[in-house]
């Protein structure tokens, strides 16, 4: 396990790229707790973009840190909204919302 | 401390007795400890020892099985989350001794998820372990572990990381002990997952001296200490309840099959390499919500039919796609709806969309043919006998021939006589039965009260579908929240239903609360809790009686 694999946002502003996000409703039964977090910010991490995970009007956070996804302690059926920029955004953020609008371990 | 009794919280059941032995307290920092090198520097060796914690959780999570290695590879992604060294590095830039610098990095994030209370406040836990474990590296200590005297121990802490936890299987350790934690808390679900008794939240605890023979009561939440714990020579021990595994049964010997629920691929081998006597509920919803497109039907059945060979003999039941206006797919489209959960969901899809529920049912019958293995069906939300008479002539019609459907809906509770005249089985989906019953919505949470599965209302449409199946003769089926809770798994024993579908981690935890009451117990029990008025009456009456019959397995 690597400790240095999360991209740091903001990134420069790349001129071709625009930012993109998209707003997703969370599936999982029990929130973005431990598990269900884990497994985000790992395929967060995995997208080599810098994408940042907000909710409500707290601050965005680095969506590669499982611990502050955790910390902004989203609930099921919270809408919580992705960002990111770069080649390959788009994609990267369908993937990672589809993820989330996924029921992990709920009934 | 004297021979006497205190009390904690019961979170796992079964009782042992063995002398106590303490977890090793972790190092304890402070900022008036000596600075000792430059913050780069410093900060360096806090990321090799945050890296190496990190390492060894994935390397323990590798060896370890089920719940066990999805909290250690949680935890190991905590440790290697570069959010944590950074934190450390503004500590350390600010004049923090390096120890210490780790300390207030975790104890900064501790604070925010104890600020969203519940189960992420548990998690504090696991990060002050890190904490713990990053220190010893970085003062040259050896990482506080389990004691290993060669005779059982119950075994004492504050309370218990997931890494203290996930070495417990094949240790000294016959009980546990902790000073905190709650029901969730890893402990509690690590504890139940061995069937090992364990109390948590037991303030007392801290008082009992290493070496003093307790009796640990992981059903009442009793320890008895010392004189009081019963004649017990040091280093022996009496674990009265035998480890929970075999067949799900009553003292008095009546099978309750006891099974899993199962969402994935991956749920499936886990829960198929337990004692799980096999799939109560397959929700085959993973293999189309969040796709563009419809599966194919060859994609479909090599899934089955994984699923079907990973449980070999034992029976795997195929709940057909649970999808519609509340879980809205883009290959079938269905339009807005005022009320989901009332709307087009469930079989209801398919008077829209008949051939994607006969697409599916081709494919589970040809995963069937292709494992060589019996497969059963059922539909959710069914509301009426024609409906469920409808789905069984379908299902017929592609070859199969175990069909049942899923009591959700008040009014099949309500009719149950005439759908079970129709179907082989029915499994009761007690969530949505009771979100449907109190008219409360499952994700607004401040109806949480509404929907306790101890309601009355709830119990009694339960009682209603045990009571025909019995007479009939046919299985009922439980296979929502309610059959994981052990005390609520008894009162459904005793409103007629015969097997019991859950995640397999809550299994152990069931089987030894069903292994201690006959089926007249489980009946008095639920008889308790329907004479109640409200959820909190029912659970406390049924808890009374539980407690009077309960008693330890032959």
């Amino acid at each position: 396990m690597s400790s240095g694999l999360a991209p740091t946002p903001p990134s420069r502003s790349g001129a071709e790229h625009a930012v993109v996000s998209r707003t997703v409703t969370i599936a999982s039964r029990v929130g973005l707790h431990a598990r269900p977090a884990a497994t985000f910010s790992r395929a967060a991490a995995a997208t080599g973009l810098p994408v940042t995970l907000s909710v409500g009007d707290k601050e965005p956070v680095n969506a590669a840190s499982i611990l502050a996804v955790m910390g902004l302690g989203v609930a099921y059926g919270q809408q919580v909204t992705l960002t990111a920029e770069g080649t390959g955004a788009e994609q990267a953020l369908d993937s990672l919302a589809e993820l989330l609008a996924s029921e992990e371990d709920g009934q | 401390m004297k021979a006497g009794t205190i009390h904690g919280l019961g979170v796992s059941p079964g009782v042992a007795r063995a002398p106590l032995a303490r977890l090793a307290p972790p190092v304890v920092t402070s900022r008036a400890d000596p600075v000792t090198e430059e913050p780069e520097a410093a900060l360096a060796r806090v990321e090799w020892a945050l890296g190496a914690v990190a390492a060894e959780m994935a390397e323990r999570a590798e060896r370890a099985e089920g719940v066990a290695a999805d909290i250690l590879s949680t935890t190991s992604a905590m440790a290697g989350d570069a959010s944590l060294v950074a934190a450390a590095g503004e500590q350390l830039r600010a004049g923090s001794p390096t120890g210490h610098a780790v300390t207030l990095a975790v104890e900064s994030f501790c604070a925010q998820l104890e600020a969203h209370g519940g189960y992420l406040a548990e998690r504090v836990t696991d990060l002050r372990d890190i904490a713990a474990r990053a220190v010893a590296l970085l003062a040259g200590v050896p990482m506080p572990g389990i004691p290993a005297p060669g005779h059982p121990i119950v075994l004492t802490a504050r309370d218990l990381s997931p890494a203290d936890t996930a070495t417990l299987a094949g240790s000294d350790v016959v009980a546990l002990l902790t000073e905190e934690g709650g029901p969730t808390s890893h402990t509690a679900i690590l504890a139940k997952s061995l069937g090992l008794p364990a109390v948590v939240g037991c303030r007392a605890a801290a008082e009992i001296p290493a070496g003093v023979p307790v009796l640990v009561d992981g059903s009442t939440g009793e320890v008895r200490i010392g004189a009081d714990a019963g004649s017990v020579q040091l280093g022996a021990t009496a674990l009265v309840v035998p480890a929970a595994s075999g067949p799900g049964r009553t003292r008095d010997d009546v099978a309750v099959a006891l099974l899993s629920n199962v969402g994935t691929l991956a749920d499936a081998h886990a829960a198929a390499a337990t004692d799980s006597e096999g799939v109560g509920l397959f929700r085959t919803e993973f293999l189309f919500l969040g796709r563009r497109t419809e599966p194919s039907a060859d994609e479909q059945t090599e899934v089955y039919a994984e699923v079907l060979r990973a449980f070999g003999e034992r029976p795997v039941l195929v709940r057909t796609l649970d999808a519609g206006s509340d879980k809205p797919l883009p290959f079938l489209p269905l339009g807005e709806e005022e009320n989901p959960a009332l709307g087009v969901r469930g079989l209801r899809t398919s008077t829209i969309y008949p051939e994607a529920l006969s697409e599916q049912l081709t494919a589970i019958a040809k995963a069937a043919r292709s494992a060589g293995r019996p497969v059963r069906v059922m539909a959710p939300m069914v509301a009426t006998a024609e409906e469920a008479a409808a789905f069984v002539a379908t299902a017929r019609a592609h070859g199969l021939d175990d069909i049942g459907v899923m009591i959700e809906v008040p009014a099949a509770a309500l009719r149950a006589d005439e759908l079970l005249d129709v179907v082989d089985f029915v499994s009761i989906g007690t969530n949505d039965l009771g979100q449907y019953t109190m008219a409360a919505d499952r994700a607004a949470g401040a109806l949480g009260h509404l929907l306790d599965p101890w309601q009355p209302a709830l119990l009694d449409l339960i009682a209603m579908v045990g009571a025909e199946g019995r007479e009939r003769g046919k299985p009922v089926g439980v296979c929502g929240e309610a059959a994981s809770d052990p005390l609520l798994a008894a009162v459904l024993v005793g409103l007629g239903v015969t097997s019991l579908s859950m995640a397999p981690v809550s299994r152990p935890a069931v089987l030894a609360e069903l292994a201690g009451l006959t089926t007249a117990d489980c009946v008095a029990i639920a008889e308790a809790a329907r004479g109640s008025v409200g959820a909190r009456l029912a659970r406390a009456h049924a808890r009374e009686v539980r407690d009077e019959r309960w008693s330890v397995p032959a």
